[in-house]
């Protein structure tokens, strides 16, 4: 399929040698829902307002749908962009806040009419269509914000942590509703957000973003699992970070010494020599304390101490000392049936099963970088 | 109860000073005043009398509706000609201009001169204005003119000129704050839907900016419509505003009763376009949430 956005190379730099984005390179296919994931200053917002035309590149290209665009103006480009805090023009109506571009346009006023009502009946508010922005609640405006930008068609909908503003309840729905939406208008997204959880539940594709660069850029699922850099594997979910050294190689897997004890986990690609020094990362609820029955073949086992309990709701958290002192997290989900009586209590020793295939490994960084 | 009481008497120790100071210092001289403006001129001063002669004088004395007029006419002059030259002035810095501290120091540099005595700065227009004045002297000098001109002082030209120049911070506040109000997000949100800067404008920034332009223009309108020092300083002959009739009424013609009704319907004029332009702005302003 063809590429909608291509981003070649571009670098933008502010007065002061501040580098927003570094050189990023990145293709957006046609009806993808992609996010960037970044906390606050990773470029994020930099690299969609350079989509949007609001900011110009220092060097590098942008094309969209096989066009130039980087040094066209926003009002000519074929995309448009929901903003955080939704910029509704306060002094219009929402029909008149809806129909704003088309009129200017000059598009025939039965046809505005038409258009007008399509998008806000799509997005449920086409009772709220002579109110004024100041009238409706956060949730109603986030939707006039979506039906001003799709109104007129665009190439891409861009999405400017449109959801940042919302309370959890509804952010979870709009969620939804966003991937809803995309899925029935067939539309390129392209949303940013410093919300993992966002990134996970809407995208097709997640670029997670760091320091002007980009990290990665995976499916939720391969992200999630397998992490490329420890970065990632902190910023998406949580994760237990272990320092530890390479003790022994055997094919597609390797055991790593930590002070906890030794742990089997799978390369995953990567080339590693006995000594090395890694972090390994392992997810707080791809972990179990050990049953009565042995632990399945290639599994590994590591001792430790609760310290405390926490009651999630829908899982108990077991903070664990390991034998190094090192803390370490352990998610157990609460399905039907559990009781919380069955939970290791607080100075209790467990052990802990590790599965190989849920540890992602790492080379140790040196100081300074992430 | 007990409580009740002392807390009453307590609000009542709180307010009561500047509603003392209110009601002697300003609702009692109206009150003078509005009795005056019904009194007859007798000689020596005057004698107290209920009958609208004075407010009728004002209406059919051409000295002095035709006064009113000119008064109003100068207003309206100021209040557009500072509408005019505040409003690029302020747009280009709350919009163009990015760096801030520059942006600050612009600002300041226009609002400054209000802590310079209004007398100076009227004075000022003399100075350069004049026959010996620097415009006079400069156009001598390149040759545009053979000898100095009295054209430029003394008119209602020179005194436009002198009171848009005071009075233009009064109208570059307000507007500054209007401007500064405007989410720079509904600007972008508007070039993002197709509109270029020209419309934008015109469609999203004017609109939103209206309240400070109602208060500006009201406030350099009822500054000017109510000054007497520019038309004595710059303005000649003909240039005699309402003010200047009302003080002599109260000085060299002596004539309490016409001046007090005269101050009234100042008054009732300023009241009701202050009234009106707060209703105008009311119904402007926005929730820019």
């Amino acid at each position: 399929m063809a590429d909608i956005i291509s981003v070649r190379d571009v670098t933008k730099a502010y007065p002061g040698g501040i580098m927003a984005v570094d050189t990023l390179s990145l293709a957006v296919e046609e009806g993808e829902f992609v996010t960037l994931l970044g906390p606050s200053g990773c470029g994020k917002t930099t690299t969609i307002r350079m989509i949007a035309g609001f900011e110009i590149p220092t060097s590098g290209r942008i094309y969209l749908a096989g066009e130039d665009v980087t040094e066209l103006p926003p009002y000519k480009r074929q995309v448009n962009t929901v903003f955080q805090d939704y910029a509704l023009f306060p002094h219009m109506t929402i029909r008149e806040n809806v129909g704003y571009g088309l009129r200017v346009a000059g598009v025939p006023r039965v046809e505005i009419g038409r258009r007008v009502d399509e998008t806000l009946g799509t997005v449920g508010l086409r009772d709220k269509a002579e109110a004024r922005p100041a009238t409706l609640s956060g949730g109603q405006k986030q939707r006039v914000a979506l039906a001003r930008a799709l109104v007129r068609r665009p190439k891409v909908l861009l999405l400017d942590e449109p959801l940042s503003a919302l309370d959890a309840k509804l952010r979870e729905a709009m969620q939804v509703e966003l991937k809803h939406l995309h899925q029935k208008l067939g539309i390129t997204f392209m949303f940013v957000t410093h919300d993992q959880t966002e990134a996970l539940v809407m995208s097709d594709r997640v670029v997670v973003m760091d320091r002007g660069r980009i990290v990665q850029a995976a499916s939720p699922s391969e992200l999630y699992d397998h992490p490329a850099t420890p970065y990632v594997a902190n910023f998406v979910g949580a994760s237990n970070m272990i320092a530890a050294t390479v003790a022994a190689l055997s094919g597609p897997s390797l055991t790593i010494r930590t002070g906890g004890g030794e742990i089997r986990c799978a390369a995953n690609g990567r080339r590693f020599e006995i000594g090395d020094h890694v972090v390994a990362a392992v997810r707080p609820e791809k972990v179990a304390p050990r049953a009565a029955e042995a632990p399945p073949e290639g599994h590994s086992l590591i001792p430790g101490r609760v310290v405390d309990g926490l009651f999630h709701g829908n899982s108990y958290r077991l903070e664990v000392t390991l034998d190094d002192g090192a803390p370490f997290l352990v998610d157990i989900p609460l399905k039907t049936g559990a009781s919380l009586a069955d939970m290791p209590s607080p100075g209790a020793t467990i052990e802990l099963v590790v599965d190989p295939d849920t540890v992602s490994v790492f080379p140790a960084e040196r100081e300074g970088s992430r | 109860m007990k409580a009740i009481t002392r807390r009453r008497l307590l609000a009542g120790a709180v307010v009561s000073p500047p509603l003392l100071w209110t009601l002697a210092f300003l609702f009692v001289p109206y009150l003078i005043m509005f009795t005056y403006s019904f009194y007859l001129k007798q000689f020596p001063m005057f004698a107290p009398a209920f009958q609208f002669g004075n407010y009728l004088a004002i209406l059919i004395d051409p000295q002095y509706y035709q006064v009113l007029l000119r008064t109003f006419k100068i207003a309206s002059i100021v209040a557009v000609s500072a509408l005019l030259i505040a409003y690029p002035l302020t747009y280009f810095l709350v919009f163009q201009l990015k760096n801030k501290r520059l942006r600050t120091a612009l600002y300041m540099a226009v609002i400054v001169p209000l802590w310079v005595s209004y007398l100076l700065r009227a004075y000022t227009w003399k100075t350069i204005l004049g026959t010996e004045g620097v415009l006079n002297s400069f156009l001598v000098w390149t040759g545009i003119l053979d000898q100095p001109s009295d054209i430029f002082l003394y008119n209602q030209f020179s005194m436009a000129l002198t009171l848009t120049y005071i009075f233009i911070p009064f109208m570059v506040m307000p507007i500054y704050t209007a401007l500064e109000k405007i989410p720079r997000s509904m600007v972008e949100a508007s070039k993002d839907l197709g509109v270029g800067p020209v419309r934008t404008f015109l469609r999203i920034t004017l609109p939103l900016s209206m309240p400070g332009m109602i208060a500006g223009l009201t406030f350099t309108f009822c500054l000017t419509f109510g000054d007497f020092i520019a038309p004595f300083l710059v303005g000649g002959p003909n240039g005699f505003m309402i003010a200047n009739i009302l003080q002599t009424q109260f000085g060299a013609a002596l004539n309490w009763p016409l001046g007090a009704a005269l101050s009234i319907v100042m008054l009732a004029i300023v009241l009701t376009i202050i009234s009106v332009s707060d209703r105008l702005e009311r119904a402007g302003r926005l929730d820019m949430d």
